[in-house]
């Protein structure tokens, strides 16, 4: 919580300045005073992370945008030209490619992050859903940029994902047998009968805009969480001055630090392992005419990719799928326990965890070919994803709504500074 | 008795004889795994072996260009630093030894074809591709028994097990299928190409170049060398990127370092 | 925080100091790739330098090539047309200088300043005025007449009428052969 602002404008010129634009005002209220809580810990770096991801996507992205043609007889050469002739263009080039993957890795942390200490409950509901609001852009972005390399899986995750529209045919065949709703929206996603360069082109175009959409999010998002202030490993609130530090230095800093180590990860990839995280399908052109033995999307929508294989009816597959996401929105109701962190919630610890690992399951099932089984125990890879959406669903509709009825939880510290002092009387 | 003993291995005879006349129709086997084999430019800290990429190019030029193109590599290429290390006249000369298909200009007054029918061509320039033997999909596919041969510029980046495959596949001819398995017409056994059924005949025998650096050529040889050229032109970068990886990684550790040390300091009295 | 402020940095203050630095000299690396990935590409500098072949060409004739996204005037020039250039003092040029990129950047413009051999005229075929294309064997000297706004140059390229104010531009170029130029 920020109380009124304690900003002094020390010049001649930040005076002049902050009666007409108060950006400096901003920017100390915001990012240099504003009281942070004091125990916030590791997993907290991420929303900072998440922040430099963006910008490295903008950059690496508007500077793409200068070579690549977005037009399907010229999209594979033009990045074929970016990767060998353009200066320096393996290298962005290649931070954009994983920068996508790093994107989402760590935005499934500062998910899961806000899962385990509850940051979704009261009064940060509209925090969550603007979060989710951003997540699902993300999605929306990362697909269509995923097509413009117009590779063979490029085309053919297009045309899969895209085909899935077509399945409200079977909607508005309930309302009359004529009316193909799916396939005047597919038809409207591609701009032509299947995907092509018309669907290129618009893809192009909305994957230059979506960024900056995510960015706008991000400006609501972080407002929103300075109304309330941040939420802290403890759940509890902050109580007083004594419970928390101004964001500069201690934030700024300690962001940086976690913030240079995930970028040491992120260099070792695209130096040394450009292409791991990527399928080599992708560096044949795409061809209308020959599908690829397997196709898959990048890892961080596999999850998603196996809960809708799982499901044989098309419709339904299509609706688990969207459900999966729309889900996340109600989850701050969804959950009736009062205690927000899971550090006092031993049971609630224990289904999280087990999420996790649900969660790490899908995306490997999603990876696999359909008829595969599980490493030689001859269970079939469909039946596992069906049980692991399940316990997706479950998690949320049962266990966070009816687990606090049986639920002891652990007794919550005084407050967030008799917590961090305790621990230090305790050595 | 006897008869019943007869008459059972008659019985057994026949349909022995009838399983495995059905099980002489097995046309398709998952590949084995590629070979495990290590390369000069594995690893943090690999490089290209020069003299590799050039007798690799050789085998290019004088085995593989007969049927795959090599679109996306340009003669310019051939002198720059991480590269076969020609010099700037030698990869004019290469270039010039090409014939490019000539653009319509005030020499030949816009017309494209001679009156044979043949596309008027030019020599190559040191700014022109590799030109590909074929002028387009049906014909490559008609002088290939329908099949289309890739072309090579990124083909150890688009197979899953890149260089090791492409290696596998050329040094896994000549192997004898199993029982029971079919080769299809026009078709070779290559138990590391998926299905086993592969268009292309064996393309390297013992001696099909002679190396100038005198180098025996062996079908590994020529298979090792062409291999390192092929993931050159699939990444011409390569030594730029590992050499450059190293300088951020090792920046980014110092900073790392001062970070941390500064965040220890400010928050010292705060734990 | 505990408040340690004095009127020069001490040993202290030199972590965040160092930090800094370091970190603006990281910023500084970073962007230099996304600076240069805008300098022409390799395949642009590929076609910096092109051969021509000058075979063909006529005496009295010209040819126009392509270098650097402009156009390049080859251009064969008659004895008649050498003695009209030569017979030009400096001093009654409006340009007195070769603008020749194989010579020095003050030699004068004299007609054996503006060519390697005197039969062949090779200049950059872009008016130095606002950069239209001047038109050959038009205007009063014999040269060049430009159509835009009608500057005139000579049979050696040099101006003779403005508004254009400098002579065209010769390029770097050697001969490989008699029938063979390089340029760039």
């Amino acid at each position: 919580m920020s109380g009124p602002s304690t900003y002094e404008p020390q010049s001649g010129f930040t005076r002049w300045l902050d009666t007409r634009l108060p950006i400096l005002r901003l920017a100390h209220d915001t990012m240099t005073t504003f009281p942070t809580p004091r125990n916030l810990n590791f997993w907290y770096a991420f929303g900072a992370i998440l922040t430099a991801m963006l910008g490295i996507q903008i950059v690496t992205g508007i500077v793409l945008a200068m070579h690549y043609v977005p037009n399907s007889t010229m999209a594979f050469d033009s990045v074929e030209n970016i990767m060998r002739d353009v200066n320096y263009g393996w290298l962005l080039r290649y931070m954009h490619a994983n920068g996508a993957s790093f994107f989402f890795l760590a935005v499934y942390v500062h998910i899961f992050r806000g899962l385990y200490y509850g940051s979704y409950k009261a009064p940060r509901e509209v925090l969550w859903i603007l979060g989710v609001i951003i997540y699902v852009l993300m999605i929306i972005t990362a697909f269509m940029g995923y097509v413009l390399p117009w590779g063979q899986m490029s085309f053919w995750a297009a045309t899969v994902i895209t085909n899935l529209f077509s399945s409200f045919d079977q909607l508005s065949h309930l309302v009359n047998p004529h009316w193909n709703v799916g396939t005047t929206i597919a038809y409207w996603i591609w701009g032509d009968f299947g995907v092509s360069n018309a669907t290129l082109n618009r893809f192009f175009s909305l994957h230059n805009l979506l960024p900056f959409v995510i960015a706008g999010v991000v400006g609501l998002h972080i407002w929103a969480l300075h109304v309330p202030g941040n939420n802290n490993p403890l759940g509890i609130d902050v109580k007083g001055p004594q419970d928390t530090v101004p964001f500069h230095p201690y934030y700024t800093v300690k962001d940086l630090w976690i913030l240079s180590m995930f970028l040491i990860v992120y260099a070792v990839v695209v130096f040394y392992l450009p292409d791991i995280l990527g399928n080599p399908d992708n560096y044949t052109p795409a061809n209308p005419l020959v599908t690829p033995p397997d196709i898959v999307p990048d890892w961080y929508l596999l999850p998603f990719y196996a809960m809708l294989r799982s499901i044989p009816q098309k419709l339904f597959g299509v609706l688990t799928l969207f459900g999966a996401l729309a889900i996340l929105v109600f989850i701050p109701w969804l959950d009736r326990s009062y205690v927000r962190s899971a550090r006092f919630r031993p049971v609630f610890k224990i289904f999280f965890w087990v999420f996790v690992v649900n969660a790490l399951l899908l995306g490997y099932l999603g990876s696999q070919s359909v008829d595969a089984t599980f490493f030689g125990t001859g269970i079939p890879d469909v039946l596992l994803a069906r049980c692991a959406t399940a316990y997706y669903y479950a998690f949320f509709l049962l266990i966070m709504p009816f687990l606090p009825l049986f639920e002891t939880t652990r007794p919550l510290p005084a407050t967030i500074a008799t917590a961090v002092l305790g621990n230090k009387a305790a050595e | 008795m006897r008869i019943a003993l007869g008459a059972s291995l008659g019985l057994a005879a026949f349909l022995g004889l009838t399983f495995a006349a059905l099980a002489d129709t097995v046309t398709t086997l998952p590949a084995l795994p590629p070979k495990d084999v290590s390369w000069s430019f594995d690893g943090p800290f690999g490089h290209y072996d020069r003299a590799a990429l050039q007798r690799g190019f050789q085998v290019y030029k004088e085995v593989c260009s007969a049927c795959h193109s090599l679109n996306r590599v340009a003669f310019h290429t051939l002198d720059e630093p991480g590269g076969p290390g020609f010099t700037e006249a030698q990869a004019k000369a290469i270039a010039a030894g090409y014939k490019i298909p000539d653009e319509p200009n005030d020499q030949n007054k816009g017309q494209l074809y001679d009156s044979s029918g043949n596309r008027v061509t030019r020599a190559g320039t040191i700014a022109d591709y590799f030109p590909p033997p074929f002028p387009n999909e049906p014909a490559a596919r008609a002088a290939n028994n329908g099949a289309l041969p890739p072309d090579l510029s990124i083909i150890e980046k688009a197979r899953a097990g890149g260089a090791s495959y492409v290696f596998s596949i050329l040094t896994g001819f000549g192997q004898t299928p199993p029982a029971g398995f079919t080769v299809l017409a026009n078709k070779y056994y290559n138990p590391y190409f998926d299905g086993r059924n592969i268009s292309m005949p064996p393309p390297l025998t013992d001696g099909s170049v002679t190396f100038s650096d005198g180098t025996k050529a062996t079908v590994e040889q020529e298979a090792q060398d062409v291999v390192t050229f092929l993931a050159w032109a699939g990444e011409p970068k390569m030594e730029e990127r590992k050499r450059l990886g190293f300088g951020v990684i090792a920046f980014l550790l110092v900073f790392s370092g001062l970070l941390y040390l500064s965040y220890r300091k400010i928050w010292h009295d705060k734990h | 925080m505990a408040n340690v402020t004095s009127a020069e940095p001490n040993r202290r203050d030199f972590l965040y100091i160092a930090t800094g630095a370091v970190g603006a000299v990281g910023v500084a690396l970073t962007a230099w790739p996304f600076v240069a990935q805008m300098n022409p590409t390799a395949s642009a500098l590929a076609l910096g330098s092109i051969e021509a072949d000058i075979t063909t060409i006529q005496p009295g004739q010209q040819v126009i090539f392509t270098w650097r996204s402009h156009p390049l005037f080859v251009r064969r020039r008659t004895p008649k047309e050498i003695a009209e250039a030569r017979s030009v003092p400096v001093s009654a040029l409006i340009d007195p200088i070769a603008r020749n990129a194989n010579l020095d950047d003050n030699a004068p413009a004299t007609d054996q300043n503006r060519e390697t051999k005197p039969e062949w005229l090779v200049v950059v075929g872009v008016c130095t005025h606002l950069g239209c294309i001047p038109t050959a064997f038009e205007g009063n000297y014999g040269g060049y007449l430009c159509h835009c706004h009608g500057s005139q140059y000579d049979t050696a390229g040099r101006v003779r009428r403005g508004p254009a104010p400098q002579n065209l531009a010769v390029p770097p170029y050697t001969f490989l052969t008699n029938t063979r130029i390089k340029i760039g």
